[in-house]
């Protein structure tokens, strides 16, 4: 996510040559494995979905990311952190997931009807992917309920 | 075995595949080798007008492959070297007319008596690829420091290597020095990161190829051209000899070089 997001707006004024450049890297590591970017975030997304059925996972440090060697050499690496077991510990894990749902329920809610495809994408995300009571949270947050539970919570 | 089949491929069209093969079939000959070219692009016949046979067509490799023809009879001899022969493509048959395995047992009569023989492969990746990669000993492959000609030119040498016919190598046709150097352009570096094959040769953007299509004499005949004799390098280096690369900045002119200096380049 932060990958796509980067590439998407964090281009720095370089000539086109190396946009060029980034582009088909970008292009060949799909075509090399034959998944298409969004069928490989929705993959992503799946796994996630499965891991925080079983673990409490931060969600805004995951990366799930194709590394390639070369044309014959891909591997998918995932860092995926979890929080430990201790009662503030795993409360303190599900309140920055909240967090991020919350930023981008805000934003969404700021943008009204012309929020994007890319920010709606990444509160579908989070709900997903979150444990129910966060979702809930997440959700009366976007509906626009004045201030984020979690943060009344907190 | 005896000679050597090179293939010359792309995946996308119109990036200089036959530009590419008329340019070396005419060096190597120029370099005292027996050479033949096939046009395999059966329905877009090509090869002929660039070397500036046309008219002197009688049959074609669709009339070999169907005995209409010897193979002697459809060669067809170049007006300058005597040891440069055309097989051309026929214009009315479509690809399925010739196999994969009429081109190799074409290619080893071939084999006996020359040196090289080089194959015009179509773009795409069907039949026409199949039977120019089927009997090749060594593939070049053609691009252009573009993104969709580097993305087909990966997909093709993903397709050579599982049929075990790579690694081929590259070619990098119409590389624009100047606009490299702004940063506007793939550099040749960076096809070859991205590609990882080696390159065997780097080819100038030329407005004398135009004019070498429009009258029949490829452009390595013409030694003002700059793109004639970067092609005449890659033939030197298909046959084996260590050829630097040439500096294509040299035709950039006083002023663009002054700023390159001024911008520490
Ligand atoms: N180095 C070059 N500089 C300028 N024009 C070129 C160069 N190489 C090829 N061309 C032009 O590009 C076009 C396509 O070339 P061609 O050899 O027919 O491609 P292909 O066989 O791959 O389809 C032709 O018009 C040709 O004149
Ligand atoms: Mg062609």
């Amino acid at each position: 996510m932060t990958n796509l997001l980067s590439r998407l707006f964090g281009r720095s004024k370089k000539g086109s040559g190396a946009t060029a450049k980034d582009r088909l890297r970008f292009v060949l590591q799909h075509d090399r494995i034959n998944l298409p970017p969004e069928r490989m975030e929705e993959m992503k997304r799946e796994i996630l979905a499965v891991i925080v059925k079983y673990l409490v996972v931060d969600q805004d440090r995951v990366e799930i990311d194709l590394e390639q060697r070369d044309r014959t050499h891909s591997k998918l690496t995932a860092e995926i952190p979890v929080a430990i077991h201790t009662p503030a510990s795993a409360n303190k894990a599900v309140e920055s997931t909240v967090a991020a749902a919350d930023s981008a329920g805000a934003n969404g809610a700021n943008n009204g009807a012309n929020a994007d495809a890319e920010k709606d994408d990444t509160v579908d995300e989070v709900d997903k992917a979150e444990a129910p009571d966060a979702a809930e949270d997440a959700k009366a947050d976007k509906r626009g309920n004045g201030e984020s539970e979690a943060d009344r919570k907190s | 075995m005896g000679g050597k089949v090179v293939t010359i491929s792309s995946g996308k069209g119109g990036v200089g595949k036959t530009t590419a093969t008329a340019n070396l079939g005419i060096s190597l000959a120029s370099l005292g080798k027996k050479v033949v070219v096939i046009d395999a692009d059966i329905g877009l016949r090509n090869l002929d007008v660039i070397m500036g046979l046309e008219n002197r067509i009688v049959y074609d490799l669709v009339d070999i492959v169907e005995g209409r023809s010897k193979l002697r009879q459809a060669m067809i001899k170049h007006k300058k070297f005597d040891d440069l022969f055309l097989i051309p493509a026929a214009q009315t048959r479509d690809k399925m007319a010739v196999s994969p395995d009429d081109m190799v047992k074409l290619t080893n009569e071939l084999r006996e008596d020359f040196d090289y023989v080089l194959i015009d492969s179509p773009a795409g990746i069907e039949r026409g690829f199949r039977n120019a990669l089927e009997p090749a000993d060594e593939v070049l492959i053609v691009t252009n420091p573009e993104v969709s000609a580097v993305r087909d030119a990966d997909r093709i040498i993903g397709l050579i290597e599982a049929a075990d016919k790579g690694p081929g190598k590259l070619i990098i046709n119409r590389l624009k020095a100047d606009m490299v150097k702004k940063g506007e352009m793939l550099s040749s570096e960076d096809v070859f990161d991205i590609l990882g094959l080696t390159i065997i040769g780097i080819i100038p953007e030329d407005e004398l190829v135009l004019s070498a299509s429009n009258s029949g004499v490829p452009v390595t005949l013409n030694m003002q051209s700059k793109a004639g004799m970067a092609f005449n390098n890659v033939a030197r280096r298909v046959i084996g000899e260590d050829v630097p690369f040439m500096n294509l900045d040299e035709n950039l002119g006083i002023f663009q070089r002054l700023v390159g200096l001024l911008n520490g380049r």
